[in-house]
Formats: C-alpha cells, structure tokens, sequence
C-alpha cells in the first residue's frame, strides 16, 4: 500500500470534483504515475488528507509522499525531503476586466496595486521579492477568499500559480483576466513531492520521478491537464 | 502606652512566633514542591525521543530573531483593532443592556430588538461574523460604504462582543437590589436619574472583573480579522512558517499576546481582591 497525501478542498486544475483518487487532475495523475513506477497499481494507492501546514510538523508522516503543489525551497529543504521537481511552475497576476491592473504589461506598473494572496505561497513570495509594492499585500487563506476579494474590489489583483490562474479566470471569475505571469526565477520553481526527512524511498521516488519524465508520460499528463501556457504576456 | 496601640487587640507572643514558624515552613514545601514539578516537567518533556525535532520546530532561536521583527509589527495592528473595539464595546453594550432594562411599554419593540441583537450575535461564531461584514457587506457594493476590511472586520468584533458584554452589564444592573431603585425614586429621582447616579455605578464596580475578561478574549480574537488580508501577529507568524517551514514564529507571537494578557489578568485579580476587601470591611 502506498499512502499519499493532499490537501483538502483539493483544487482544479490539480484534483477533479475534490477527489484525489478518481486519477483526474494534473497532481492525482502524476501521483498514480509514480505508483505505478514505484510497482503499486491503482487500487493500492492510499489518500490521506494532510493540510499543507501539517505536512511539515515534526514527528512521523502519516503518508509516503505527499503532492500538494509545494514548491522546492532551500529553507525548506532544511526540514523535509523533496523529490525532484515534477513541474516547472509561474507565478501569473489576475484581475478584473477594466480594473486598475488591466493592460499592465510592467513590473514597475504593478507596484502601485493592492495585491491579495493566499498565505504560505510563493506567490507571497513573487510579490514580496519581485514586485515590492508600495502597498501592504492582502493575505488570505485560500485562494477562494483572495478571489473574493478581487470581486469586492478589496484588492486590485491576485496573485497565483499559472496553472491556477486559467482555472479560476475560466470557471470562477466572470470578467476575470490573466493580466500576466512573472520572468522565471533564475534556478526555476518547481513542485516536489514532499517526504519525510531522510526518507528511505526518496531515491526510488526520484528514479520514478526520473521515469515518467524520459519516458514522455509526465509531458502528456501536463499538457491534458494543465494545457497551453501559450498567449500571457510576461512582465518586463 | 500610645492611644493608637491601645486599640489594638492583644497578641500573644508565643503564638505570633508559632505563626510565623509555620508561615516559613509553608513558604519552604511550596518552594521545594514547584521545584520539583517544574523539573519533572522539564525532565519529561526534554528526554522525549522526538524533543530535538520540537525544539528546532517550535523553539528554534535564529528562526526567532529573524521572524520577531516582522511578527511585532503585525501585532501593533491587534493592538490598535483592540483598542478601537473595546472602547466601542464597551459603549454599545451599555446601550443595549440599557434598552434591555427599559421597562415602560412603549419601548417594548426597543426591548425585542435587543433581545434579538443578543441571540443572534451570542449564538453566532465570531469568525462567522468576520466573514459576513468583511466579504459580505462590500459585496453589495453600496455606493459610498467602504469595503476596507480592517474597519468590517472590527465592527465584527464589536458586534459580536458587544452581544457578550451588554448581558454582563445586565447582570451587575440586575444585581443592585431593588430596594436602592426604590429608595432612590422615593426621594424624587427620575428613572433616568436613578441609574446614572444609583444603579450604574454600583452595577459597573461589580461586573469590572468579568468585563476585563471578556477583553483578555476578545485580545486574542483581534486575529480573526487576519481571515480578511490584514497581516496581524498570527497571519506574520504564518507566512514565516509557511516559508521556511519552522513554526517558532507562532511561538513569538504567542508571547505577544500573553505579554498583554498576563498584565490584564492580574488587574483583574487586584480589582476582585479590592471588591472582596470592601465588602467585607470589619470582617475578619
């Protein structure tokens, strides 16, 4: 049996209908191909659910590895281990059809923007580092209620992961826009599988990681679920 | 000998050195007895397999310093939605209390509505609230209402304590004996009269302790308001922990709160001591 955890509501484009363990989804896929590489078929993958700020609390893991769109840090790193990456991931800014933040094509022309944002991201993190705004960035605990607030006209633009960002300006915002996504960090960010520091299956995750990516497996599953990036500016 | 001395009661000499012999003694057991348990804690919980890991995950002293800062800064807004809510507390629950009390029929729909207030914002969860006024009312986008969720995510707080506190005046307003309203309308008070110079006063002294209470409470609840974007001290903490996933932030943060609420407390006891001493005056 392999256990696998995630987190709850578990979120489109990553998990379909909240259910991590029907295989739809960018993340439910991707964990059911390294089973699957790891030798446990289908019906022996295990979910649990593990809120992401549990799943770094010391003690034992009460899952194998879990997938939970957290991305690779150094500092992070210190605590537990990451496989290696299996998507590179871009922050990318949404806001509202003719909204303050509509048409900015800059960084420098978003720092005059009130930002809201889902705590424990590294979109925060985009914001803090790249952007710099002169306002205090608003931060919620979810994306849900980040979008809330965008709807209210609380912040001028939020701030998530790419893959996020077409989910919500096409199934939740009804005028809701990708202004644009931020230049890649100079190293990248990427998503890793999370385990237990010092895990004795980190190498096998790896070589199944390893697998999926030579194979081409992991290329078809991004693009069914995460389709084209195509078509959003990058800021300059 | 003096006249002052003369008053006092005698006192046998043996039996004061008896006293304070054993008050010594006490004084030793209660000493050594703290001793021990708190070494015993100490013991137990630091020779735990897992305690390096806790402490590096809870009490780690560089993750400390570097989060202390910005943790601190979060807290000054706790501070400030504190202070705003509480003196607003403090009035609109006297007002409703107030209401509660009126008794001439024509305020009878006055009566209900407090009545009403009470129920619903006692039964409501605070966080619940939060939610409602931050999210709730701007998206009614009524024209010239700010959406600024620190101000909604105050007049949360301030309706929800105020349902709280205004049944604590009414408790102490209840409490005043009848015979002080009557023997102040028989000397030709008012009815207003009579509670601002009689009932209130007397009401407000007794009810001081649980008051103070409410506010330790509603110290902590200011970080609800963190549910609508505003960085307190536990959403600074948060992002902290969530970056370099260590959760000695929370800990500081924690601090914060208690370095305020201790203080609190032990007013609170003083107030209770000096109340009990009045009312108990010659009793010994």
């Amino acid at each position: 049996m392999l256990t696998v955890g995630t987190d709850k509501p578990a979120y489109p484009p990553y998990f379909e209908n909240n259910n991590p363990a029907n295989g739809k989804g960018f993340e439910s896929a991707v964990a059911y191909a390294v089973a699957k590489q790891l030798g446990y078929a289908t019906n022996q993958v295990k979910w649990v659910v593990v809120p992401f700020n549990s799943s770094y609390q010391p003690g034992p893991k009460r899952f194998d590895f879990d997938i939970n769109e957290i991305s690779i840090t150094p500092q992070r790193a210190k605590v537990v281990d990451f496989s290696d990456g299996y998507y590179n991931v871009n922050q990318a800014v949404i806001a509202l059809k003719g909204g303050k933040a509509d048409g900015v094509t800059t960084i420098e022309g978003l720092k005059k923007l009130k930002f809201g944002v889902q705590v424990g991201t590294t979109s925060l993190q985009t914001i803090q580092d790249i952007v710099k705004p002169t306002q205090q960035p608003s931060v919620f605990n979810d994306t849900d209620a980040a979008t809330k607030a965008l709807k209210n006209g609380q912040v001028d633009a939020i701030v998530v992961d790419l893959p996020t960002a077409f989910y919500i300006t096409g199934a939740e915002l009804d005028n809701g826009i990708i202004v644009g996504q931020f230049p890649a960090p100079a190293k990248g960010e990427q998503f890793g599988l999370l385990m237990q520091k010092g895990s004795p299956i980190l190498t096998c995750v790896n070589q199944a990681v390893a697998a999926i990516k030579s194979s081409g497996e992991l290329q078809q599953i991004t693009d069914k679920w995460l389709g084209a990036g195509a078509g959003v500016v990058t800021f300059s | 000998m003096t006249p002052a001395a003369a008053d006092l009661p005698y006192v046998d000499p043996e039996r004061q050195d008896h006293l304070r012999r054993r008050a010594r003694r006490d004084a030793g057991i209660a000493s050594l007895s703290t001793v021990v348990a708190l070494a015993l804690i100490v013991w137990g919980v630091t020779s735990a397999p897992g305690w390096p890991a806790v402490k590096e995950q809870f009490f780690s002293p560089s993750e400390f310093k570097a989060s202390f800062p910005s943790v601190l800064r979060g807290f000054l807004l706790n501070v400030k939605l504190f202070c705003v809510a509480e003196v607003l507390i403090l009035v609109v629950a006297l007002g409703i209390a107030l209401l509660r009390g009126l008794r001439a029929p024509v305020f009878l729909p006055f009566r209900l509505l407090a009545a009403l207030f009470v129920d619903v914002f006692r039964g409501v969860p605070t966080l619940l609230l939060v939610f409602l006024f931050g999210f709730g009312i701007p998206a009614l986008q009524i024209q010239g209402l700010t959406s600024s969720v620190t101000v909604w995510g105050t007049v949360a707080l301030v309706v929800s304590y105020s349902a709280y506190v205004s049944e604590v005046y009414r408790a102490g307003i209840e409490s005043v004996h009848p015979s002080q309203r009557a023997a102040a309308r028989s000397l030709g008070l008012s009815s207003f009269q009579t509670m601002r110079h009689v009932v209130l006063p007397q009401a407000v002294r007794r009810v001081l302790p649980p008051l103070l209470n409410d506010f330790v409470s509603l110290q902590k609840d200011t970080a609800l308001v963190a549910v609508l974007g505003p960085i307190e001290a536990l959403r600074a903490a948060q992002i902290y922990e969530s970056s370099d996933f260590n959760s000695t932030p929370l800990v500081a943060a924690a601090l914060l709160f208690i370095a305020i609420t201790i203080p609190l407390a032990r007013v609170t006891d003083r107030l209770l001591a000096r109340e009990r001493e009045r009312q108990t005056i010659g009793v010994r």
